[in-house]
């Protein structure tokens, strides 16, 4: 793995860092950063991350020792096929919206014995470390390749968990006045060169969703969509969001849910 | 065809009407979540979700309130500005450049007293630096073509002391007014602005 960091890093600067690259040019570096995402797709990283989650999902683990196989994503127990482009939904048994990150959390704790404490402890990958529920989450996401987000909004619950989640994506405050809307409001903006997704508008609402679970090229490590709200909020200047808490939930159901009728293409690869 | 139409306008509107209802409630709700869902880390404390009056009514108004709600908003926004105390504006643009580049300061993997303007990440200055960001208006020459005067100093030194002084949602922080940046740091900004040996206005 580490090896592997190591070309990805020199494949990548060979493709970005070498020459300087002009503002106007962005579009050529969107470019070029595109066309190196599809020579490492035929290869993605993401696949090792896969592997190891079937593992886990399969083995029996934890205090209880039992495997993840009767884990209910929504679709009945052991169901993983086309479970990840149909959440967040509303799960009658716990009486709230999860995602699949949350739902995960929820089998490990309930199936296996781990406690919230331990798994929330550490949740997100580092350059030495990858949580299992990563692992396992990439695992899920790379059985919805090729099928359409399809995030229900079939009863109650889950709309309202879309409509909370739209009222935190404008909710200004913190140390700067930010609210997910300041960055991800309008369209063409960038912060530096990177361009931000206006996930207002629908036609770009599935560049929140596409590519997470993601192999992130910066630190050569992999990241699930509750790392991307954990580290967006982090910028926001806001305190930290509980993991799997309601309110990331509910942004990922107000960001899902515009995006739906978008093919997933499976795990992905991030700068 | 016409009851049709008369139909589903009123269905819209009896929508929208319910929406915006909704909203209000929702609003209320997500302030809740929030304050449940969140813990402080580092200097992120969570007093940071406690909605000032003008966070309140930008989320509410979607960052376009009542022509006379701005007014009392901007007043009062500009009582807090702190004018220097030797009144000087300007700093050295040396220094201010370092600012603007800096990206850090106020997140909770930041430690008090790190921060930098983040200018680049929004605004286009120095010609030299071509990674800047789109959600500011370009900068570039910015004393050069508007006027190396002091009323121009004045005014770059409250803008990014209080930017809501001056439009009351804006997007840009209140760098000043939120301990982010000292009075020091932000003269070298103005410098980094209106110096005419600074790169910005080359």
């Amino acid at each position: 793995m580490k090896r592997r960091n190591i070309v990805c890093a020199a494949a990548l600067g060979a493709a970005l860092g070498a020459t300087p690259v002009a503002a106007q040019d962005t579009d050529t570096t969107t470019a070029e950063f595109e066309k190196f995402r599809a020579v490492m797709e035929e290869a993605n990283p993401a696949e090792l991350f896969e592997l190891k989650g079937e593992e886990l999902w399969r083995t029996r683990r934890g205090p209880k020792n039992a495997s993840l196989e009767k884990c209910d994503l929504g679709l009945g127990p052991g169901v993983v096929k086309g479970a990840y482009v149909q959440t967040p939904r509303y799960f009658p048994d716990v009486g709230r919206v999860m995602d699949i990150e949350a739902r995960v959390v929820h089998c490990m704790i309930t199936l296996q014995g781990f406690t919230y404490e331990e798994l929330a402890k550490q949740p997100f990958s580092t350059e030495t470390r990858t949580p299992d529920v990563v692992s396992i989450v990439t695992f899920i996401a790379a059985q919805s390749k090729g099928m359409k987000f399809d995030a229900p909004q079939s009863n109650a619950q889950e709309r309202e968990a879309y409509e909370l989640g739209k009222a935190i994506f404008f909710h200004r405050a913190g140390a700067w006045d930010l609210s997910c809307a300041s960055c991800h409001g309008a369209d063409g903006k960038r912060i530096r060169t990177q361009q931000l997704p206006n996930f207002t508008n629908p036609q770009q609402a599935a560049r929140g969703v596409l590519g997470w679970p993601g192999y992130r090229m910066t630190g050569g490590v992999m990241h699930t969509l509750q790392w991307r709200m954990n580290d967006c909020f982090r910028q926001q200047r806001f305190p930290e969001p509980k993991y799997v808490s309601e309110a990331i939930t509910a942004l990922l159901t107000y960001l899902t849910v515009n995006a739906n009728g978008t093919v997933y293409k499976g795990p992905g690869i991030k700068r | 065809m016409n009851t049709k139409i008369i139909l589903a306008a009123a269905c819209a509107a009896a929508l929208a009407g319910c929406a915006t209802k909704d909203e209000a409630a929702y609003r209320a709700q997500a302030d809740a979540v929030l304050k449940r869902d969140f813990q402080a880390r580092g200097i992120a404390t969570m007093d940071r979700l406690d909605q000032t009056e003008l966070q309140r009514i930008c989320t509410q108004y979607h960052d376009n309130p009542p022509f006379e709600v701005q007014q009392r908003l901007e007043a009062a926004e500009m009582k807090t500005v702190k004018l220097p105390a030797d009144g000087k504006f300007m700093g050295d643009w040396k220094r201010g450049a370092r600012i603007a580049e800096s990206g850090r300061g106020m997140t909770w993997s930041d430690k008090p007293g790190e921060a930098g303007g983040s200018c680049y990440n929004c605004h286009q200055l120095s010609p030299q630096q071509t990674s800047f960001g789109t959600l500011g208006p370009s900068l570039l020459q910015f004393g050069k073509t508007r006027g190396y005067t002091e009323a121009n100093q004045k005014y770059v030194y409250e803008r990014i002391y209080n930017s809501k002084a001056f439009n009351t949602c804006s997007t840009m922080p209140r760098f000043g007014s939120t301990g982010t940046l000292t009075e020091a740091q932000i003269k070298d900004l103005v410098a980094y602005l209106m110096d005419p040996e600074s790169p910005v206005n080359k």
